[in-house]
């Protein structure tokens, strides 16, 4: 008997040559899927859906900073996200005064006329004291990253949005496959 | 603290706010070269934690140090490749 399989009792064990080129077919996957894992492209996608100011902001701060974190991003804007990308509108989206249980006044308060022109100008106040960022310069950095801001074709039509007013270097002429491509692809996705 | 390594640069982002000085730092660390260090001063005291974390996910920089003083934070960060 031979010294190398002492415990090799039945014979359909494996032999060694069979054991060898099983364990080179398994380090052949394994290779595979390591090139895949350490496939350094890593993608982030958000839908933005909503065009207050308060909902601008966190598509635009997770973006930028998934750049930064050399994410390859996009962000597909649809309905009053298109408000973001409008180079106009973005730097005058409004804060709704009702709706939003956080709001200092009730709601029947916040519905008369003029109330939604005043919580806007507080939060802008807010904004410029604490020296956040602007709409425009979210927009203006993303873009410098590589950022893809993606303007979704049918609201475009649906909503009268002139894309000529959309920033530059915005994406037109896309739709919902695009963005559901986008997220397959993704290590991340977040509707917003 | 200062300091075992020579600053090639330094970014003020004192007054900026999350997200601007770690993407300011990331645009920064970009125009340097490999081996050289970037001082990044800011305010957000944030940026502790999130220059920390960002230096930690993302390849190719290494996180020196971290220094409060005074209400301004530094953040040293080398580029590795």
């Amino acid at each position: 008997m031979s010294t190398d399989t002492p415990d090799a009792s039945a014979d359909n064990a494996p032999s060694r040559a069979e054991l060898a080129a099983r364990v080179e077919e398994l380090e052949e996957e394994l290779a595979d899927v390591s090139a895949e894992v350490g496939d350094d492209n890593k993608k982030m996608s958000i839908i933005s859906t909503k065009g207050t100011l308060d909902m601008a902001y966190p598509p635009l701060i997770l973006a930028s900073t998934a750049a930064a974190f050399g994410y390859e991003v996009t962000v597909f804007h649809t309905f009053w996200g298109l408000d973001i990308l409008h180079e106009e509108r973005s730097k005058d989206l409004k804060l709704s005064s009702v709706g939003n249980p956080n709001m200092p006044v009730p709601n029947v308060v916040g519905a008369l006329p003029g109330m939604d022109r005043m919580t806007t100008k507080m939060m802008e106040k807010k904004i410029e004291d604490n020296e956040t960022a602007s709409i425009e310069e979210l927009i203006e950095t993303s873009l410098d990253m590589g950022v893809e801001f993606q303007a979704c074709q049918m609201t475009i039509e649906l909503m009268g949005y002139d894309e000529e007013k959309f920033y530059d270097g915005v994406v037109t002429g896309v739709g919902a496959a695009t963005a559901i491509q986008d997220m397959a692809e993704a290590d991340i996705q977040l509707l917003v | 603290m200062s300091s075992q390594f020579d600053i090639t640069e330094t970014l003020d982002v004192k007054g900026a706010s999350c997200p601007m000085p770690v993407v300011k730092t990331k645009s920064a660390i970009d125009e340097l070269a490999e081996g050289e260090v970037l001082e990044v001063v800011a305010t957000d005291s944030g940026s502790m934690s999130d220059i920390e974390g960002w230096a930690d996910s993302t390849g190719g920089v290494e996180l020196l140090d971290q220094v409060e003083d005074d209400d301004v934070f530094k953040h040293y960060v080398r580029k590795t490749e």
